[in-house]
């Protein structure tokens, strides 16, 4: 009587699925950017908020765009991964500092500046604590650029080329695996060498 | 010390599950009735450590232990006490101790109201529960330890997540678990039967009981889910066909099935093997979804928290638990088959029906849920599959369903027979037909035919399920428990069909923007905003705004919605400001501000939607009035002193 084993097979072939489900990459979502412009930003830095900084200052260089918080738990994962791919020193990576949510009153203003001092201190205390990779660190207290760039969470990873193009999007932490497999062979001549 | 001392209490459960397990299974094999009673001994003793285990997560969490890891992420100095229980369920390390409590709880249940059973059937249904125990306290100890140190403490904790700080929403995750658990009495009972080679109607009767307030705690969790959803939220919709949401219906739809075809083989012995397939696939469903919802592989862009090595843990012992299940099923299945027939038209036929029906709404649900993973799987790219894809998928079966319902529950067993009541429930049809099309056009309108089909059949629904007990009371009969659940359940569900057709169908909804001062009319009622202030909470903030709304000069209603932002965690909630009565709610919302002191509002007039959540406790009672029937208690005391004398304890 095999049809009473019709069941077990059924389920088998389920598992077989879920096997499968449970080794694809669920975080890459194709990214609307990819193969079009950046957003441009203008944004304070981390360490000196008075200083803005455009992406002007980037343009005509490849460059990576790290979206972090020190809430993120991921971003905690990936850190060393980070600092790796800073001490080969084959690409500037630009830190997109976020918080836990937009730092807004109600009215969704912007909190004033010494509100949020304590925010940026956090950030502040991370780098100094863990170690920096970033080149420099940009402020995005209300989530703008980060939203431009069509962020859902921290970490984010966005590697954008000499023309200003998104050329890769990575979703959650990073690992030097990672970084191998998907941006180094995106990184042309003069990203080819190691150390 | 707290925490070490729950996280000792948690090891020596799972260390009292294996012999739960092991003396269960081996002692009744070999029917060897110390073992068997060292058995049921060690689930006591399993139950006392978790109960102990989760106490010390709560007074970790009642005491602020911002030293425990999972306390910390979860909780807030600022957090109101009540919520501080909740949160202990509130994350996925806490519910899944919540879970092996319920476990234990269920464990105890059987032990203690089995007594008059054959020892190796109760020895056999505890050891196949201490190996679920014992899965699951060493899924907690290797992959999700809650007890877990954090060193330095926080000086504060980041706070209960905001959507789960809501009364309706501590409770939904407890109802929901023990009714998950709860199907592992009827899964238990199925092995047992099949490891024992034998199952008469008797089985049946003693696991119809646990089917029926396993389901019915299914049915409250799933309500409360779907309230909280509703008021919460902000959307104003109540179900949403979101894969969380699909992972509790799924169990629930099966076990519709299972305590429907439980009556049979109880009533007739017949749909023995289906019988013991739907037991296996109940509680299959509440682990697959567990699975699904904690692994990461149907939730996309949320996921980061999620563990892949939880993932696998759970697949294992899925494939473990289910997979000898199903494997047993093939082997021993053969031996449950029936030789007695019935007539085409017999309440046998319709309750065959209505298994049919229910499977296969439950394997489209299942298809929809699971189909972005096959594709993605299979490497055709990402996809996802929306509500309209379900609706109208669910509405296939459910509606000759609905419409078999009425003439079922009053067909004869075996015999193609209706006797008196085939003119009486052609007469309520004729009646529910006026009703249903006339009262609501002329209250509502005329919308669609399949919203007057819903009505008319919710109605006839209605009106078949009070035919016996008003027939028994007016007789001077007594009505039993069974009779009088099963009446009360169907016209729950009737309710719960007239709620959702008419809200589906008249619901109106606007977005629209108000500043003080300025009013705005929807669905024959007009809002004025009077004014807006600020509310602190207990650890919020708060924008509020003051809603008059009145019909013809008339006030009908005052209502205060907010925005909130909750000071840890700093993500905008929506409190909806909902005025209700019994035919209506009216739901005003925040959305965002637009600027000098406006707002957009989601205004919505929601026509008896209230009935959707009454219908569905109606239900649930009467779930639970069924399971108290007397005979489960007195008749199986007396029926099973025979087997019991069959089987010759050696003691």
């Amino acid at each position: 009587m095999w049809r009473y084993l019709i069941p077990a097979g059924v389920f088998a072939v389920l598992v077989g699925f879920f096997v499968v489900g449970l080794h694809t990459d669920k975080q890459t979502l194709p990214s609307p950017l990819i193969g079009k412009p950046a957003p441009r930003f203008e944004l304070p830095r981390l360490e000196d908020p008075t200083e803005l900084v455009s992406s002007e200052q980037f343009a005509g260089r490849k460059y990576l765009v790290n979206v972090w918080g020190p809430w993120c738990e991921g971003c905690q994962q990936e850190h060393p991964a980070l600092l790796e791919i800073a001490r080969r020193g084959q690409i500037p990576i630009v830190g997109l500092t976020v918080p836990q949510g937009a730092l807004a009153d109600l009215q969704g203003n912007p909190l004033p500046l010494e509100q949020v001092l304590s925010e940026i201190q956090l950030g502040l205390r991370w780098l100094s604590e863990l170690g920096n990779p970033y080149d420099i660190c940009l402020f995005d207290q209300m989530w703008k650029v980060a939203i431009d760039f069509g962020v859902y969470g921290a970490p984010e990873t966005f590697l954008i080329d000499e023309r200003g193009f998104v050329v890769h999007k990575h979703t959650g932490p990073l690992t030097i695996a990672d970084w191998e497999r998907d941006f180094v062979p995106k990184l042309g001549r003069e990203g080819g060498v190691d150390g | 010390m707290i925490a070490e001392l729950g996280h000792f209490a948690l090891i020596l459960a799972f260390c009292l599950a294996l012999p739960q397990a092991f003396f269960g299974l081996v002692g009744a094999a070999y029917n060897k009735t110390h073992w068997m009673d060292a058995s049921t001994k060690a689930a006591t003793g399993q139950f006392v450590f978790a109960a102990m285990a989760f106490a010390c997560l709560a007074y970790a969490f009642y005491v602020n232990d911002f030293s425990v890891l999972y306390v910390a992420q979860n909780s807030n100095s600022a957090l109101p006490t009540f919520y501080r229980f909740a949160a202990v369920w509130g994350a996925h390390e806490g519910s899944l101790l919540l879970w092996l409590l319920a476990q234990a709880l269920w464990t105890l249940s059987v032990v203690a109201f089995s007594r008059s059973l054959p020892q190796v059937i109760t020895s056999r249904v505890v050891g196949v529960l201490g190996v679920i125990s014992a899965g699951f306290a060493l899924f907690i100890l290797t992959t999700s330890n809650p007890f877990e140190r954090l060193w330095p403490a926080a000086t504060d904790g980041r706070d209960l997540n905001p959507l789960l700080q809501d009364p309706a929403l501590a409770l939904h995750p407890p109802m929901l678990y023990i009714g998950y658990v709860g199907m592992s009495v009827p899964f238990a009972f199925a092995v047992a039967a099949m490891l024992a080679g034998k199952l008469d109607s008797l089985w049946a009767r003693w696991v119809r009981p646990w089917a029926t307030i396993a389901w019915m705690f299914l049915t409250i969790g799933i309500a409360l889910g779907s309230w909280w959803a509703y008021y919460e939220l902000g959307w104003g919709g109540w179900w949403f066909w979101d894969p969380v949401e699909n992972a509790s219906f799924m169990p629930w739809l099966i076990g519709t099935a299972l305590i429907h075809s439980l009556a049979v083989t109880e009533k007739r012995g017949l749909f023995k093997s289906w019988t013991l397939l739907l037991s296996i696939t109940a509680f299959s469903l509440s682990l697959l979804g567990t699975f699904l919802v904690r692994s990461g592989v149907i939730e996309s862009v949320h996921a980061f928290a999620s563990d892949p090595s939880r993932g696998l843990f759970i697949l294992v012992f899925l494939g473990l638990c289910i997979g000898t299940a199903l494997g047993l099923y093939g082997w021993r299945a053969q031996h449950f088959t029936s030789q007695a027939g019935f007539a085409l038209v017999s309440r046998e036929s319709f309750l065959l029906f209505n298994n049919i029906l229910l499977v296969v709404a439950t394997v489209l649900i299942l298809l929809g849920t699971l189909y972005p993973m096959f594709v993605d799987a299979l490497g055709l790219g990402k996809i996802s599959v929306g509500a309209p894809w379900f609706n109208v998928a669910f509405l296939i079966p459910m509606l000759p369903l609905a419409f078999l319902l009425a003439p079922g529950m009053h067909a004869s067993w075996k015999r193609a027979s209706f006797g008196r009541t085939k003119r009486l429930l052609i007469a309520l049809l004729v009646l529910a037909l006026l009703l249903g099309t006339t009262i609501p056009i002329a209250v509502y309108g005329w919308r669609s035919v399949l919203s007057s089909v819903g009505i008319v059949v919710a109605l006839w629904i209605a009106f078949a399920s009070l035919i016996e007990p008003i027939d028994r009371l007016r007789k001077g009969h007594s009505l039993s428990a069974s009779v009088l659940g099963m009446s009360l359940a169907h016209f729950g569900l009737a309710l719960f069909i007239l709620g959702a057709t008419v809200v589906e169908s008249y619901k109106k909804e606007a977005d629209i923007s108000l500043a003080p001062g300025q009013s705005a009319e929807h669905a024959g009622f007009v809002f004025t905003m009077n004014e807006l202030r600020n509310v602190e909470g207990p650890n919020y903030r708060a924008v509020e705004a003051e809603i008059v709304v009145t019909r013809d000069g008339q006030q009908v209603a005052v209502v205060y919605p907010q925005k909130r932002v909750y000071r840890v965690q700093q993500n905008p909630m929506t409190e909806a400001g909902i005025d209700g009565t019994w035919n209506r709610d009216l739901f005003v919302a925040m959305g965002d501000p637009l600027g000098e002191g406006a707002w957009s509002l989601r205004l919505q007039y929601k026509p008896m939607v209230r009935f959707i959540w009454l219908g569905a406790f109606i239900t649930a009672l009467g779930g639970l009035v069924a399971a108290c029937d007397r005979r489960y208690r007195q008749r199986v005391a007396a029926e099973a002193t025979q087997p019991v004398a069959a089987d010759a304890k050696p003691a």
